[in-house]
């Protein structure tokens, strides 16, 4: 385990200037965004404006404000890149709602209900940047969260509260709140793994025997893994939600591949996976379905249950070509659930390619930070958990626009930060603080190692060392 | 831990390449399949939002969009609705025909041709609107063959076609019983979707443009045909003599066919002349007996036959002569029977290409593209497609015609002071059917400006070859007196 930041004399600047710099260009994305909402679709700008982008801008400043005070080493970015695509996604979401208001849907506030639901992930945000001083106070919660986040992961199959919406029962509906305890159960687990995986690195990496070049585990270690395995196959053939299970098996193989540097993890795992979405297509007609779509979208146009919702979106996304057709002047009502899974394919018609792409780096650099705070952090819990989110955010990511433009099977995921969705946007909010917290960590400098006695300079002695 | 974490970020790496790499495909090299694609509904409300280019006969619109209140912006309207429904066809939400359909790119503003347009447009944030379309067809010959057409009984079905024979412009094109492109335009689309469905279950097909759309046997019209045969092959002139007679026995069979008016067509031995004027069967059987069918294929399909040669215009049928005819069949093709069809503008064709030395033009409907500040972006060119006949076979076959008009079969469509050439024709389709007359012309003789095809059909129809010349060649008359007379 390196310390990188110590070992070069090396000392992270604090660049919270830059992050506010940052953080003022996200707004104007967020706000001018909304703007031209109104322009395109209205003809003039929002009445509400202000009012709107005072909202915003306070939220902004609140988190930052938090991260100056408790954090004040944190990364840089990644405040500003979330700030930005839910700045962005908010205007979309309006956006929409205004097309939906004016073709009469019963559901057209969106935007309003998501800004309620931001304004409750930056409370989380902050409460958590407060109250979590250090990451590795988690660890102690290991077994808690994984049997939590389990937990989480059932609650759906239960009676009364569990709900099936659109074939895949990911809902619990509690006195009126829908909620997808998914998306919490999801940052729980990273948490569970990364406590598990950094106590028993040592045993599942050593153990094993070696089959052609490639390090296999020991049977006796495989229970975990199997455990995983089954909890994702169980997601799948019960939830009808091939992209949860994808995600978190995909997760938990990240994790441990990380943990054991072991590639022989990732090979078992992987069969394992394969195995089983194999069976999936071979005995699920919705999985099989779904990969038709994908290979023959425009063949299955018109036929219930059909890619009639994908190929609306490619249309989409085509009509809109490079720049777009410009926010008001497409489409995306025709897109089924254009304001959750497929609002990429709204943003491509109306911001053209140019916007997808700024998008997908946005979401590049989340990544990218994350794994950079994951390589300088300290500690292996911090390591783990920065790699598990780092992980979660890259294969979500990678699932929902690549399902989206057509180059995965579709499954129904949320695209983070833009989609509309309280328990998605909540839980990324937590996501983040967790992130800050371990960068805080990492690249605050070094505590001095100070001797206990303190006369005694003499470092060729086994040595009492206290942080200060 | 920190070899695998740079590991998982390549992997990552790869991942997000991969997102931009089919994001790029999808959203710029599919795009134009995707928007090709016919169940593409965010093409078509945007193509009929649009301040769609006008269709320009002369110098008036006979389509063009006008402003509407509701969400499409636009409404397309057509000035003289059922007289230019062939050509213009109709432009309606889900389908295009005639020229709103072969013309869409221009129209709709799309057109490479009118990129410089669009960057403009852009650029100032203008609304994109569509280029215009300048037709050739000439508004007084359209009125006249259209009122000839609707001078006709109430049940007859019709089509004239008009063309300048040195260049192969189209200068008239109607047919009837046809429609209201207006109404197909509407954006009342259940009105329009229950007359669409109206209209095509009509028997009498009031969608189809019958000078382009329909092939029928040419009749008596198709002895020019035969006659160019003949004399291209060096044997006959105008005044060579051929058999006439009462009629014809047919080869490999004991089945004789005689003249339409059961008379001997003058005698045992006439000219070829006076075989054309008088229409006579028994000559022109024997004559393409004699010359075979792959002469007889061969001279047809310089004129145009078994090809389809209308390429800015959809739904050209292709005019048949086929080329496996038996001995009987070869001989009956000789006056435009058996298999042979032909469409009116495939009559039209054999006509304009003897008016002009023997050269077929390819026949064009749209003669200019214009920007929508209605300067010239781009002029068709006239193209000789064949040499169907020499100069010296057309002189001869002209001199036939306008005997024909002068003191023959044709005479209803003589113009005083000016020499017409014309054919008669009179086809049998089926049995229950009442005959279709024919009749193909061009004025004047010595310097012609049109050439004409008549095919009407109605009850009234008399089964003899002069049911042609009566209801065809007043038609043809005051339509070539419509272009002479300007």
């Amino acid at each position: 385990m390196s310390q990188n930041g110590t070992l070069m004399g090396f000392v992270h600047r604090r660049r919270r200037g830059a992050e506010l710099f940052l953080l003022v260009l996200a707004l104007a994305v967020g706000i001018g965004a909304y703007a031209a909402v109104g322009l395109g679709v209205e003809g003039s700008v929002p009445a509400d404006l202000v009012a709107y982008g005072g909202w915003l801008t306070a939220l902004i400043v609140a988190s930052h404000v938090t991260v100056r005070l408790v954090a004040p080493y944190a990364d840089p970015v990644l405040l500003p890149l979330v700030a930005a695509l839910n700045g962005l996604g908010l205007a979309v979401l309006h956006r929409l709602d205004l097309t939906y208001e004016a073709i009469g849907n019963d559901q057209h506030t969106f935007a309003r209900q998501q800004l309620i639901w931001m304004t409750l992930g930056v409370v989380l945000f902050v409460a958590t940047m407060f109250l979590l001083r250090d990451h590795r106070s988690l660890q102690r919660l290991t077994y808690t969260s994984g049997l939590a986040g389990i937990v989480l992961l059932v609650l759906p199959f239960l009676p009364v509260i569990g709900s099936a919406k659109n074939g895949a029962k990911i809902w619990i509906y509690i006195a009126g709140f829908s909620f997808q305890p998914g998306e919490v159960a999801k940052v729980l687990l990273v948490i569970a793994f990364s406590g598990y995986l950094v106590l028993h690195r040592d045993a599942l990496a050593l153990a094993g025997r070696r089959v052609v070049f490639v390090d296999l585990p020991r049977g006796r270690d495989l229970g975990p893994i199997l455990a995983m395995f089954g909890i994702s196959m169980m997601i799948l053939v019960l939830q009808n939600d091939l992209g949860s299970s994808l995600l978190f098996f995909g997760l938990f193989l990240v994790m441990l591949y990380v943990a054991t540097e072991r590639p022989g993890w990732l090979v078992v795992g992987g069969l394992l996976f394969a195995a089983g979405a194999l069976a999936a297509y071979t005995f699920v007609g919705n999985v099989q379905n779904r990969f038709n779509f994908w290979l023959h979208p425009l063949d299955y146009y018109d036929q219930t249950p059909g890619s009639g919702q994908l190929v609306e979106a490619m249309f989409g996304m085509g009509w809109g070509g490079l720049i777009g057709r410009g926010l008001g002047n497409g489409f995306p009502e025709r897109v089924p659930f254009a304001y959750s899974d497929f609002i990429l394919s709204t943003i491509g018609e109306e911001l053209g390619l140019t916007a997808v792409m700024a998008i997908v780096l946005c979401y590049g650099l989340i990544v990218e930070r994350a794994l950079r705070i994951a390589l300088i952090s300290r500690d292996g819990f911090g390591k783990l958990m920065a790699v598990g989110l780092a992980a979660i955010f890259a294969l979500q990511v990678f699932v929902v626009i690549g399902g989206v433009t057509g180059l995965i099977p579709l499954t129904g995921l949320t695209t983070p930060f833009l989609s509309y969705g309280g328990s998605s946007l909540v839980a990324n909010w937590v996501v983040i603080a967790l992130l800050l917290r371990i960068s805080d960590q990492a690249r605050r400098p070094a505590p001095r190692l100070d001797p206990v006695d303190d006369g005694a300079a003499d470092s060729e002695h086994t040595q009492v060392v206290k942080l200060r | 831990m920190n070899k695998p974490i740079r590991v998982v970020s390549v992997f990552c790496l790869l991942l997000f390449l991969a997102l931009l790499l089919n994001a790029t495909y999808l959203m710029y090299v599919r795009a134009d399949d995707l928007s090709k694609d016919p169940r593409n509904r965010r093409i078509i409300t945007a193509t009929y939002s649009r301040e769609r280019g006008a269709i320009l006969v002369g110098k008036d619109a006979i389509a063009r969009s006008v402003p509407s209140d509701d969400k499409y912006k636009f409404q397309r309207t057509y000035s003289e609705p059922f007289k230019y429904a062939p050509v213009t066809g109709y432009f309606a939400f889900f389908s295009q025909t005639g020229v709103e359909r072969s013309q869409n790119s221009v129209l709709s503003g799309d057109d490479s041709r009118l990129f410089v347009t669009r960057l403009v447009d852009m650029l100032s944030n203008g609304d994109p609107k569509g280029g215009n379309v300048q037709l050739t067809l000439d508004a007084a010959a359209q009125t006249a063959a259209w009122d000839g057409l609707q001078a006709l009984p109430g049940d007859a079905e019709g089509a004239v076609v008009a063309l300048e024979p040195t260049t192969g412009r189209v200068l008239a094109m109607a047919s009837t019983p046809t429609f209201d492109p207006n109404k197909l335009a509407s954006h009342d689309f259940t009105a329009v979707a229950g007359l669409s469905k109206d209209l095509n279950d009509d028997p009498r097909d009031p969608l189809i443009n019958r000078t382009i759309g329909t092939t029928l046997p040419p009749g008596s019209t198709f002895k020019l045909v035969t006659a160019a045969a003949a004399i291209e092959s060096g044997d006959y002139d105008a005044d060579s003599q051929v058999p006439g007679g009462y009629r014809f026995k047919l080869p490999q069979s004991s089945d004789t066919i005689g003249n339409y008016d059961g008379g001997n067509c003058g005698g045992a031995r006439i000219t070829l002349t006076q075989a054309l004027q008088v229409s006579c069967n028994v000559t022109f059987l024997t004559l393409a007996n004699e010359l075979g069918n792959d002469a007889m294929a061969e001279q047809a399909e310089k004129f145009g036959f078994n090809d389809t040669s209308l390429e800015d215009l959809g739904g050209q049928a292709t005019s048949l002569y086929p080329r496996d005819m038996d001995a009987p069949q070869t001989a009956m093709s000789g006056i435009g029977q058996s298999s042979v069809t032909a469409t009116p503008l495939q009559m039209a064709m054999v006509a304009a290409a003897i008016a002009n030395d023997g050269d077929v033009m390819r026949p064009y409907v749209v003669d200019e593209v214009r920007a929508p500040n209605l300067s010239v972006l781009d002029q068709t060119d006239t193209q000789s497609i064949s040499k169907a006949i020499s100069s010296t076979t057309a002189d001869e076959l002209t001199k036939m015609m306008v005997a024909t008009v002068a003191d023959g079969t044709a005479s209803p469509a003589q113009i005083p002071g000016v020499d017409v050439a014309g054919k008669t024709g009179t086809a049998q389709s089926s049995g229950d059917r009442p005959p279709y007359a024919w009749f193909v012309s061009f004025a004047p003789a010595d310097d012609p400006q049109v050439a004409v095809a008549v095919l009407v059909e109605s009850s009234d129809t008399s089964p003899d070859e002069i049911g042609g010349g009566v209801l065809g060649g007043p038609i043809a008359k005051s339509v070539m007196e419509a272009v002479i007379n300007q």
